[in-house]
């Protein structure tokens, strides 16, 4: 679900724009990996500290 | 010496060009062809109306939007449920009406494959996925729509499970298995659920 929920949200952004997500998901890392190998968005930043903390930056116009 | 060079040089920069161009448009159509064309889709036939096979079908159907995958979920037989949204008596005859009082009017409804324990099993996963925070049926569904998932209800099964069109949500396609052999063979993966 992390990943629909990050897919739905980066559909508002432009290209370049950041998106930061927390996640307790225990699958988020893999999927999230996943996701972005996909489809070519950058994962600027992970941090697993507890709580799971992303930064994606969006790449194309989707 | 000069006369001749200069004509040579401007037909070799001219035949560049040309390979350039057509180095650019075969890679152009090759990328057109994986974004959006064939062989990257799911094409899901969700056949079973269990609680638990409906939430796999949705997970699957709503990650793969998410990846960017093209997703044509097929409703047929007992998955029909999954598309209600209540029932209708209108127009029915005798067998027509005991199927749909037997049958689960929405997919809040619906029942376990496993562990259905006389209606307990529902509310015990329902229980346990707000326990841990997991999306609802029902909001899979909501979500599978947002994202631009394909819903498709399988007509001629809609006939046999005594179904019309008032018990469906809007915004459905209505077709038969050829539709979905055209999804599916644009597709790269194909399930049965």
């Amino acid at each position: 679900m992390p990943i629909v929920k990050i897919s739905l949200a980066i559909k508002g952004l432009a290209a370049g724009q950041r998106l930061r997500v927390r996640a307790d998901d225990p699958a988020f890392k893999a999927d999230l990996e996943a996701w972005i190998r996909r489809l070519g968005h950058r994962l600027i930043q992970y941090t697993d500290a507890g709580v799971q903390e992303a930064l994606i930056e969006k790449v194309q116009a989707t | 010496m000069t006369d001749h060079a200069v004509p040579a040089a401007l037909s070799n920069l001219q035949a560049i060009d040309e390979m350039i161009q057509r180095r650019i448009e075969e890679r152009l159509a090759l990328l057109g062809s994986t974004s959006n064309g064939p062989r990257r889709g799911l094409a899901l036939i969700v056949f079973s109306g269990e609680l638990d096979k409906l939430i796999a079908a949705f997970t699957l159907a709503t990650a793969a939007a998410s990846m960017g995958m093209g997703v044509s979920m097929f409703f047929t037989f007992w998955g029909l449920v999954a598309i209600k949204r209540g029932r209708s008596a209108k127009r029915k005859d005798w067998i027509g009406k005991i199927l749909t009082a037997m049958l689960p009017s929405s997919p809040a409804r619906t029942h376990t494959s496993h562990m259905n324990c006389l209606g307990v099993g529902p509310h015990l996963i329902k229980y346990l996925m707000k326990k841990h925070q997991a999306a609802s049926l029902e909001e899979l569904i909501r979500c599978a729509r947002e994202l631009g998932v394909r819903f498709v209800a399988c007509a001629s099964s809609m006939e046999l499970m005594s179904v019309q069109k008032e018990d469906f949500i809007e915004g459905l396609e209505y077709a038969g298995a050829a539709t979905f052999l055209s999804a599916a063979a644009d597709s790269a993966i194909t399930l049965f659920i």
